[in-house]
């Protein structure tokens, strides 16, 4: 059983208790135990069960490279799947719950899987579930569903926060082991600015736990004499509990930073995503200890052999009472030593190397330890745990030699540097046969916007494994960095005892020659289930590109993206297709480097802020009077405003119906306002707009066109001139920044010459439109100094001046036809003025409308709505609106392609009004078929249907659609379609539905 | 007159920075060319105030003046004073190509202030706000966020932050949470 | 994730604060062109793996347009100018030819 040791432990704090539950079970810990020591403390070796076979599986490593030991982690809206144990700080009141099981851990029906290993071989989920097809959405899904998968998915509301940090320095170091604190320090005393983080709470790495003397004291003092040097310093941050997640173009690095998680009952954010710009990389991120790949070597109490020696270290942990060491390599001899020391049993250590181990080994022996050369695993007993090993010569078939009792297995198959954050944006890796690994290219690296390298690996991330080798070149790291930079530092090296360490030996299968029956039981992927025979067959069946094999076994795919299985599946993958490893390479690493929270990607951009609303200064009065609001870009806008309980129909009608027969108003603020002043502004005006703008006269409107150079109608709106130099341009409510940046793209980059500046005005100014017959009485009745009768402010004219005691600008534009004035006030009295219009409109009935009531007069108008009757593709011709077009004018935006064959062609679709014949409204987005079928077998279309509504006016179904000739068919009934294939006959009609000579508008 | 309000009409946050709507500004658009002595001349007569360097913002008796563009200047003074600064501008300019406007009702103003104020900005702008890259008189156009907004530093650590008047309730809260006490970063010194 | 400086402020400005605005160093056509000149002005773009130069708008910033050189393949950036210019700077060019010898682009090389 695995059990807290008297002695040892120097991570934690024994002095303070820690309660947490695990599956409804009450246990403790202690402070400083990560879930996983203190798991593996209260015996609890079995964490979960797999994929696919559900196996029992047990805890593997110590820390992000676990593949097994996932959680459903808290409940209700802290709830979150997949969290790993080994990287989890306990604290009190932790809940967490086993994964992937039914109905309990102990207990599972899945397990039957299990039994029918060799019905699920690699590619399974491509060859099965084919056919019948409908057995897929009933029977296949279904199953499927219930049995695979890893954690739950969240049900309730995230109650966290999260946020983002941007910060920008010259350095950035990942990983705070020895090799990161070293080149903090080298970099640091440049004075350049660093940020060091580390993805654990701790400083050091595992060096403590390896030992070794720096500098003539044991490495562990001298990683603290480095963290008191760095704390020294200001220039350097030192962050824990932050992962380098990723490393991107240009010096981007993201640190994602675990603030409360181990502190949940603290004020602020859970994760913070740092948003880092540097201009050098320091990865000084480790190495990961590999598997080794013997049969049973996934059940419950196989672990990493370094693993074992953290827990028993750093925990005061033991897997235990008899743990069998298995290895190619002298490093585990550590793990056996540490174990004796710690009072437990090694019963043998089995050493795959026929020649043995070096002065570790010899150190092992001398402490009364059996070790076995040229030895290995043939087979782990036990279901649940761990009971004991067969041993079988490495170079034999698996006969088995000895079978030993033991409750644990430490094995080490060699270490692979972390490349990972080295090779995110393109750092290149090369083979290391002397260790069998891949390691980072020192002279390929990921090249900045100088085109110059700005990552640089240091120590065990860089390949070298030993104390000394790993110190110089952390420091060399650090100094080349601030060398990059253009900084100096003159920190020394420390020195570190030299321990040599005899050649490791790669070992890919255990013993080498396992035949089928051990191999369908050597796992190389715990997390996705995939073993040894998995990858042969898929070699077998032709997948020789690792990135093909990847998605077809699922080897290292899922959470841990094969941090464990990488290198072993590779080795594997390389000696069934007889080629070197390094020339079938390996998978792409993409960040992040393990899982990060989409909390923390998303930052603030959640609840209110999750996206910016715009609100107009009359806003706060549509909310307090009921407005339903529909988007328009972003912008929130009243489509109607409902009255006690009415429909949205009804409100919709009862406003269109006040408006046309009394005065109604609109809030019309969020129209663009752009002013264009300067000698040149009429010139520039005349390229913007098809119409002549140059020639309005100061007082006038002039409703214009604007295309883009396709000769694509873009935007539309009216233009006042104000003086001889200045035009004010309205745009539509989507429209402003777009086409302020259109005016100032002409303007910067193609006639830079011209005297023309432009300002977006849009937000100072509230607008109101006073529509209606009675809006004149309105405006008169709040007095002020401007006239504005018809004959001192005639249609398509504005004015300046005091309406009541309001500073306002006044133009007599009219989108709905009817008598119209819409009033610009500043953005700060804009309330104050829709309020005394209220009031003074009171006797009249007065009442807003919103966006469908303007839509529907519009449309009752035949006028035209940017979004609705153009789509991007609609010329001003196709709507008929040649009039707007100058023919005067040698030149204009869009004029060159409105002379192409296919803009000027007779043939193309034309704005018609449909009437249908039983009144009825036809649906939004509705087609016009033609007879007969396309070469690709689909129905001819004829046109469509661009606005269509109720009019409330003429008590019937009103539309605009686009339509083949439509113009020369006046009168003819057409066809349009519904989402349920019924037809609604319409006829084809003029669009101007109402008042068509104009004169409503006009008085 | 009473009917003149600021877009959420002085509302306030105490977290670990204070975020605070500072009212209504007098905020004017001067494009021209900032070079010309005119301008240098115009801007002296209306704010007291140079020409800003390139991503400054300078003060004068009357008001301040920052550097928007090479050839934008956003003019601030009192509210009330807007109409006068308006009409010494248009003087000033007179003669060349040039254009003023009225922005003040366009605009929302906050200003954060007490500790760490650094770090409000810090977490929603991707901007360098160390003490070495932004001092007092330092002035940013940028984003907050998801929206366009300009910021600048007073000499009492403060930052005064300008946004469009339709996204002011966004930024106020996007500044609120970002100063929601517990979010302490600790990063600038 | 890039970073441009932005020519007219100065900015080294992270690609939140940019825009990408398409091909840099476009001679429009207007009417009276031919419909090989106005088609190419409209529709035909470079597409290169290597040099190119593009048009940027330091939208939330100082707004102004600007031009970019970068090496599409490696993100090296040869340099960044304003806008009002009809061919890229020599010193630009010459930083070019210093990592592609040879190299073209259009009618510039």
């Amino acid at each position: 059983m695995s059990t807290r040791l008297a002695s040892g432990g120097r991570l934690l704090n024994k002095g303070k208790q820690v309660h947490f539950s695990f599956n409804g079970k009450q246990l403790t810990g202690f402070e400083g135990d990560t879930l996983a020591s203190a798991l593996l403390a209260n015996d609890q070796m079995m964490i979960g069960r797999s994929f696919k076979y559900h196996r029992p599986r047990g805890i593997v490593a110590s820390g992000a490279e676990e593949p097994n030991a996932l959680f459903n982690m808290g409940e209700g809206g802290k709830f979150e799947p997949n969290q790993r144990a080994t990287t989890t700080e306990l604290f009190n009141g932790l809940s967490c719950a086993s994964q992937n099981h039914w109905p309990s851990l102990e207990f599972d029906i899945g397990a039957i899987n299990n039994h029918m290993t060799r019905f699920f071989p690699a590619g399974f989920y491509y060859k099965t579930f084919m056919f019948p097809a409908f057995a897929w959405k009933h029977v296949f899904e279904p199953i499927v569903r219930q049995s695979a998968g890893l954690g739950k998915a969240p049900k309730d509301r995230d109650v966290d926060t999260y946020e983002h940090f941007y910060a920008y320095v010259d350095v950035v170091i990942i990983g705070g082991g020895v090799a990161g604190l070293q080149a903090a320090k080298a970099a640091g005393a440049s004075g350049a600015k660093v940020i060091l983080m580390e993805q654990t709470p701790h400083w050091g790495g595992r060096a403590p736990v390896d030992g070794g003397d720096v500098d003539g004291m044991p490495v562990e003092d001298y990683i603290t004499t480095l963290i008191n040097d760095l704390k020294q310093m200001p220039n350097v941050t030192m962050r824990n509990r932050m992962m380098g997640a990723g490393v991107y173009d240009h010096g981007y690095v993201l640190g994602y930073e675990r603030v409360t998680d181990h502190t949940p009952l603290e004020n602020g954010p859970r994760h913070r995503l740092w948003r880092i710009r540097t201009k050098q990389i320091v990865t000084a991120t480790g190495a990961i200890e590999r598997p080794l790949s013997f049969a049973g070597n996934d059940i419950p109490g196989v672990m990493l052999a370094s693993a074992v020696r953290d827990y028993v270290v750093d925990y005061g942990v033991s897997i235990g009472d008899r743990t069998v060491v298995v290895t190619n390599n002298d490093d585990a001899y550590r793990t056996a030593i540490a174990l004796k020391k710690a009072g437990l049993e090694v019963p043998v250590v089995l050493d795959a190397r026929a020649s043995g181990g070096g002065a570790l080994a010899e150190e092992a022996k001398a402490l009364g330890i059996r070790v076995e050369n040229g030895k290995g695993i043939a087979k782990v007993k036990g279901g649940k745990r761990v009971t004991g090993v067969a041993i079988c010569a490495q170079a034999g078939e698996g006969s088995v030699l000895e079978e030993i009792k033991c409750d644990a297995v430490a094995m080490s198959g060699g270490w692979s540097p972390v490349v990972h954050l080295w090779s995110h944006c393109g750092g290149k890796l090369i083979w290391d046969d002397a260790q069998a690994h891949f390691r980072p290219d020192a002279t390929r690296p990921p090249k900045g916007a100088d085109g110059e390298g700005f990552v640089i690996p240091a120590g065990i991330a860089n390949g070298p494994l030993d104390l000394p080798a790993v110190l110089a070149d952390a420091h060399a790291a650090g100094l080349a960095a601030v060398k990059a930079i253009g900084m100096t530092s003159d920190v020394t090296a420390p020195v570190a005892e030299e321990k040599p360490e005899a050649a490791m030996e790669p070992v890919w299968l255990m013993p080498q020659g396992a035949g089928p029956k051990l191999r369908i039981k050597t796992w190389l992927d715990y997390q996705n289930d995939v073993k040894v025979s998995d990858v042969r067959l898929a070699a077998q069946e032709g997948y020789e590109s690792v990135e093909h094999t990847k998605r077809y076994t699922t080897l290292g795919m899922a959470t841990d993206q094969g941090k464990l299985s990488n290198i072993n599946g590779l080795a594997t993958l390389a000696g069934q297709l007889n080629a070197p490893i390094p020339a079938v390479g390996t998978t792409t690493f993409r960040p992040p480097y393990t899982p990060i929270s989409f909390g923390a990607i998303a930052g603030e951009a959640r609840d209110e802020v999750f996206q910016p609303l715009r609100r107009t200064p009359i806003s706060g009065w549509h909310a307090d009077n009921n407005a339903f609001d529909e988007p328009v870009g972003q912008w929130r806008r009243p489509y109607c405003y409902p009255q006690n309980g009415e429909s949205h129909a009804d409100a919709v009608k009862r406003e269109i119906n006040q408006t046309r027969t009394s005065v109604g108003l609109l809030d019309a603020s969020t129209l663009g306002k752009i002013i264009v002043k300067g000698p040149d502004a009429g010139k520039f005006m005349d390229m913007m707009y098809t119409n002549m703008m140059s020639t309005l006269k100061p007082g006038k409107c002039r409703y214009g066109l604007m295309c883009n150079e396709n000769g694509f109608l873009m935007d539309d709106g009216v233009v006042a001139r104000i003086d001889e130099d200045t035009f004010l341009c309205h745009t539509t409510t989507g429209g402003a920044e777009r086409i302020h940046g259109w005016m100032e793209d002409w303007l910067q980059c193609e006639w830079w010459d011209w005297k023309v500046y432009t300002a977006n005005v849009t937000e100072q100014y509230a607008q109101i439109a006073v529509v209606g017959p009675n809006a004149r009485k309105v405006i008169e009745k709040l007095g002020g100094d401007m006239d504005v009768s018809k004959e001192a402010l005639a249609f398509m004219e504005w004015k300046d001046g005091k309406i009541g005691d309001f500073d306002a600008r006044a133009y007599r534009i009219s989108f709905s036809g009817e008598l119209s004035y819409e009033i610009a006030v500043p953005a700060s009295q804009g309330r104050a003025f829709w309020d005394a219009l209220l009031e003074a409109g009171a006797e009249f009935g007065i009442m807003p409308y919103g966006t469908e009531g303007l839509h529907v007069m519009r449309a009752e108008k035949g006028f035209i709505m940017i979004g609705d009757e153009t789509d991007g593709t609609v010329i001003p011709q196709d709507l008929n609106l040649n009039w707007a077009i100058s023919k005067k004018k040698e030149d204009f935006l869009g004029k060159r392609a409105q002379l192409r064959d296919h803009m000027a062609s007779a043939d193309r679709w034309k704005l018609v009004g449909l009437e249908t014949l039983d009144g009825s409204v036809i649906p939004d987005g509705s087609y016009i078929p033609a007879d007969g079928n396309n070469a690709n077998g689909q129905r001819n279309v004829q046109g469509r249907v661009t606005s269509t509504y109720y009019s409330p006016t003429l008590d019937r179904g009103i539309a605009m659609a686009l339509v083949h000739n439509g113009l020369d068919r006046m009168g003819d009934v057409i066809e349009c379609n519904t989402v349920s294939g019924t037809m609604i006959k319409a006829k084809i009609v003029d669009p101007v539905f109402y008042d068509k000579e104009g004169e409503k508008q006009n008085v | 007159m009473s009917n003149v309000v600021s877009a959420l009409a002085g509302v306030s946050h105490a977290g670990f920075a204070k975020i605070e709507e500072t009212g209504l500004n007098g905020m004017i658009t001067v494009r021209g060319d900032l070079g010309s002595s005119e301008m240098a001349a115009a801007v002296k007569a209306a704010t007291g105030a140079s020409v800003p360097a390139i991503r400054k913002i300078a003060a004068g008796d009357k008001g301040r003046v920052a550097w928007m563009s090479p050839d934008e200047l956003l003019v601030i003074v009192a509210y009330d004073d807007v109409a006068d600064t308006m009409a010494a501008l248009n003087d000033g300019l007179s003669g060349v190509h040039a254009l003023v406007a009225n922005v003040s009702d366009a605009r929302a103003v906050f200003r954060i202030s007490g500790d760490n104020t650094r770090e409000v900005l810090a977490k929603v702008s991707p901007v360098d706000l160390s003490s070495e890259a932004f001092g007092a008189g330092d002035f940013r156009r940028s984003r907050i966020a998801q929206v366009a907004a300009a910021f600048w530093m007073n000499d009492d650590n403060s930052f005064e932050v300008v946004c469009f008047r339709s996204v002011a309730q966004y930024v106020f809260d996007v500044l609120r949470v970002s100063s929601d006490k517990g979010g302490e970063v600790g990063f600038f010194s | 994730m890039l970073t441009l400086k932005c020519p007219y402020c100065g900015v080294d400005a992270e690609e939140t604060e940019l825009h990408a605005e398409g091909e840099a160093h476009l001679k429009r056509f207007g009417p009276g062109s031919s419909d090989d000149d106005f088609e190419s002005y409209l529709f035909m773009r470079e597409n290169p793996k290597g040099v190119h130069f593009e048009r940027w708008r330091h939208q939330s910033g100082c707004g102004k347009f600007f031009h970019a050189a970068r090496c599409t393949m490696t993100l090296q950036v040869f340099g960044t100018y304003p806008a009002q210019t009809l061919e890229p700077p020599q010193d630009i060019k010459d930083k070019i030819s210093a990592t592609y010898p040879g190299w073209s682009w259009r009618e510039f090389q």
